[in-house]
């Protein structure tokens, strides 16, 4: 009987949330190419995000996934190999910053009739954000950790929410690299030849 | 005097004069033809610049204006007309594995196109360099639907190093730049360029500029001394050294190095099958073959060593069998250009991210000369022990049917163990590298991680078009033979000197095997009623000749290698014949059964 390659690791370790951070060139298709290195592997995406990064041209993917040390090490070194991946980072949860933004949409006759709707939204931390006059929702914006934005639902959501949505997390590391420092490395790197 | 030097200095100012006019002559010509090309003819020009003179491709409509472009370079570049795509791809393999160069192919949209998958996916794994171009629908039509359109760039995406998409045929030129430098260099692979049709008819000037650098790729990364330190005092301090080596040594060329460092250190080495004819067969510490159908030795050594040096190789599964029963008690340096696969199978105590020369070429001063005699007659106790029990019969059977592995010897013999052996997938396959005695460096060539059956007909075809000068002889088994064998056509048009050896036993061998040992012989499927493939030859007008008898065996193989084209012969073998020494899928390596 075949045993799976990874048996021995999973058993000595737990499985947790890891955030992979990734610099990459801005080229057509690489999301793709970087999650179907999950997808290979049956991982499941918890989250993901896409945006600019501090060095123009630069996008970065953060990506949080739930697995075991020795595999998340693993993909990130895949991920690192793709040609347009400029650098790839694992994290633990404790070595990252990181927040989800996330919005809830309710009724404003809900609103009315339920005063202590606001009471819960400003115990959470949560905004209203401003809308037309005449809209007939009022939007509340949160940022904080998913559990709480998560627990912030859980309470609104006997009254009626309409909707819900919240973006990926994001996720600043608590390392001193700077970004910059690293793309000069990159650039002046002599490993693009084979040593004379 | 004076009148004799001021004619002679006029003349030379004429000269210059002449000089300078025709370089300006000469550059005013290359502006000309810097200018105004199709796109098409961009690519072809492309590939002349990288120096390519052979392709391997199939046309079609998406492709059509590269095939015209084509037509018009025919007096600069080979094009090998095959007779389906996958034929395109292997023989682009068989081509790059023979010559250490990048191969090319070309398709058309659609299903040529994906027709190249199974190639491109075998490429990846055996980290071959290969360019498929392909052509693709106009841009307007992209996702579409349109007639013999597929997203061949996601089809792709897992399979590749790299791919990507032309529209714009100014990028033509920059991009068959990037895809020669990224299939060639560091850990070698396929890149797949998708040209719109569009772009192929675009005008555009042409430049080409060679590709060497990329900020986000760094293929050649470099040891630290402290790892080789490290390294050398391990080895240094080792009784019981074994060592591994892989594909990475041929890729480096580093087949001199490899053989000065285990010399010099006098440790027995193993080959994985990519690894094959890196170090000879017959080389005193040549401790043979690895893995599932290897030599007993070096299987259940690995479990005694108390250190594997593993050069250039990956720790595949079917090296290793039960990962956590393998090497528990050696210590391990892992010498591998690719950083990803450090720690993945088997933690390395000393890792080595490096090519596999240059590494090797640092370690030779830093480690002492040495011999461990002792230990390397444990191997040859070893292989003693298979022989006695296993390779005597295969290599000299007296009575019975014919067997796989004595037609092996005796072509490895009448090759003088020269020849370039290409093999396909199954018993033959293991029976070829276990028992052809390799002499020269890369004349192996096989589909090694993705074990495609059909490899070798095409793949034969590319290595004999790189190598006219080396024989090449294709082992195939029966099943293999007819998922491929269309390209008889190619051979009958180009007219390339294979010598195709069918071993034939009217069964899918290896899966009747495992049927045999793991599946009480419920034999499913893996009979195989074959046609006349004399008759076939025949019908491609290669000439063939087909043994059963023993007795005929050497005088059909002298008539097959004295006869200067194609030939195909036809060795009816053992049926139920089996592979040993066997691990068992998922078994320890020590676990390693001889019957």
């Amino acid at each position: 009987m075949g045993k799976s390659l990874y048996t021995d690791n999973s058993n000595s370790e737990t499985m947790r949330n890891f955030t992979i951070s990734i610099l990459s060139e801005n080229s057509i298709g690489m999301l793709h190419s970087i999650t179907i290195i999950f997808t290979r592997r049956k991982i499941n995406i918890e989250s993901i995000n896409a945006s600019d990064s501090e060095v123009p041209g630069v996008y970065r993917y953060t990506i949080v996934i739930k697995t075991i040390r020795s595999t998340a090490e693993k993909v990130v070194k895949q991920i690192e190999k793709l040609i347009d991946v400029l650098s790839s980072f694992l994290y633990e949860e404790d070595q990252v910053h990181y927040q989800e933004f996330s919005l809830y949409k309710i009724s404003k006759k809900v609103l009315v009739a339920h005063p202590e709707i606001e009471k819960i939204t400003s115990e959470h931390g949560a905004k209203i954000m401003l809308t037309e006059p005449e809209y007939e929702f009022v939007i509340f914006e949160k940022t904080g950790h998913r559990e709480s934005n998560r627990k912030l639902l859980n309470e609104l959501q006997p009254y009626g929410v309409s909707e819900f949505v919240s973006s990926g997390r994001i996720a600043v590391s608590k390392s001193k690299r700077e970004t910059t420092t690293l793309m000069e490395q990159l650039e002046n790197s002599k490993c693009n030849v084979i040593e004379a | 005097m004076d009148i004799l030097s001021s004619s002679i200095e006029q003349s030379t100012d004429l000269l210059n004069q002449n000089e300078n006019i025709n370089q300006e002559i000469n550059i005013s010509v290359k502006n000309e033809i810097k200018k105004k090309v199709t796109g098409s003819e961009a690519v072809i020009m492309s590939l002349l610049e990288e120096g390519i003179q052979t392709i391997f491709g199939y046309p079609g409509g998406a492709i059509m204006p590269i095939y015209d472009a084509l037509y018009g370079f025919q007096d600069q570049v080979n094009h090998i007309l095959v007779r389906h795509e996958q034929g395109a791809i292997h023989a682009a393999q068989g081509f790059a594995r023979a010559s250490g160069k990048t191969g090319v192919c070309f398709a058309t949209s659609g299903p040529g196109a994906t027709n190249l998958v199974t190639g491109i996916a075998d490429a990846q794994i055996d980290s071959t360099p290969i360019v498929c171009i392909t052509g693709q629908v106009s841009s307007h039509l992209l996702g579409t639907d349109a007639f013999q359109e597929t997203d061949i760039i996601s089809i792709s995406m897992p399979i590749t190093k790299w791919s990507y998409q032309v529209t714009n045929a100014e990028e033509i030129p920059r991009i068959i730049a990037k895809a020669f430098y990224i299939a060639a260099s560091g850990r070698p692979g396929p890149v797949l360029i998708d040209i719109t049709k569009d772009a192929q008819n675009q005008i555009i000037d042409f430049e080409y500029k060679k590709c060497d650098k990329i900020r986000s790729y760094h293929p050649y990364p470099i040891a630290s001394d402290q790892d080789i330190e490290r390294a050398a005092e391990l080895i240094n301090n080792s009784t019981k050294p074994l060592l591994l080596f892989g594909h990475g040594v041929i890729i480096a060329n580093a087949q001199e190095e490899l053989k000065t460092f285990v010399e010099k250190a006098g440790i027995p080495s193993a080959w994985t099958i990519m690894g094959l004819s890196a170090l000879d067969t017959d080389h005193p510490l040549n401790v043979g073959m690895l893995g599932m159908h290897g030599n007993y030795g070096p299987n259940i050594k690995t479990n005694e060593c108390d250190l594997l040096i593993a050069v250039g190789m990956r720790f595949d599964d079917r090296v290793t069998g039960d990962l956590n029963r393998y090497a528990n008690q050696a210590k391990v340096i892992h010498i591998e250009i690719d950083p990803s696969e450090i720690n993945k199978n088997i933690h390395a105590d000393v890792a080595i991210i490096s090519d596999a020369k240059i590494a090797l070429k640092k370690l030779i001063p830093k480690i002492n000369p040495n011999n461990h005699n002792e230990w390397l007659e444990e191997f040859k106790k070893c292989s003693q022990i298979e022989y006695d029990k296993v390779n005597k019969n295969e290599l000299y059977p007296e009575k019975g049917e014919l067997k796989m592995a004595e037609v092996v010897r005796k072509i490895s013999e009448r090759t003088n163990g020269k020849a370039i052996v290409v093999t396909d997938v199954g018993q033959h396959q293991m029976i070829a590298m276990r028992y052809y005695n390799y002499k020269k460096p890369r004349s192996n060539i096989t589909s090694g991680g993705f074990g495609t059956m059909g490899f070798a007909l095409p793949a034969a075809i590319g290595a004999k078009m790189a190598c006219p000068e080396r024989e090449v002889v294709a082992f195939i088994g029966d099943g293999g033979f007819q998922m491929t064998l269309q390209e008889l056509g190619t051979i009958f048009q180009y007219k390339p000197k294979v010598k195709i050896v069918i071993l034939n036993n009217n069964f899918l061998g290896m899966v009747r095997q495992w049927q045999q040992l793991f599946f009480e012989k419920r034999y499913s499927f893996t009979t195989m009623v074959n046609p006349d493939f004399i008759a076939i030859a025949r019908g491609f007008s290669i000439q063939s000749a087909k043994v059963t008898e023993r007795e005929n065996l050497d005088a059909e193989i002298e008539k097959m290698f004295s006869t200067d084209e194609a030939y195909l012969l036809e060795v009816v073998v053992e049926k139920e014949d089996n592979v040993f020494p066997m691990v068992p899928s998922g078994e320890s390596v020590s676990n390693i059964r001889l019957s």
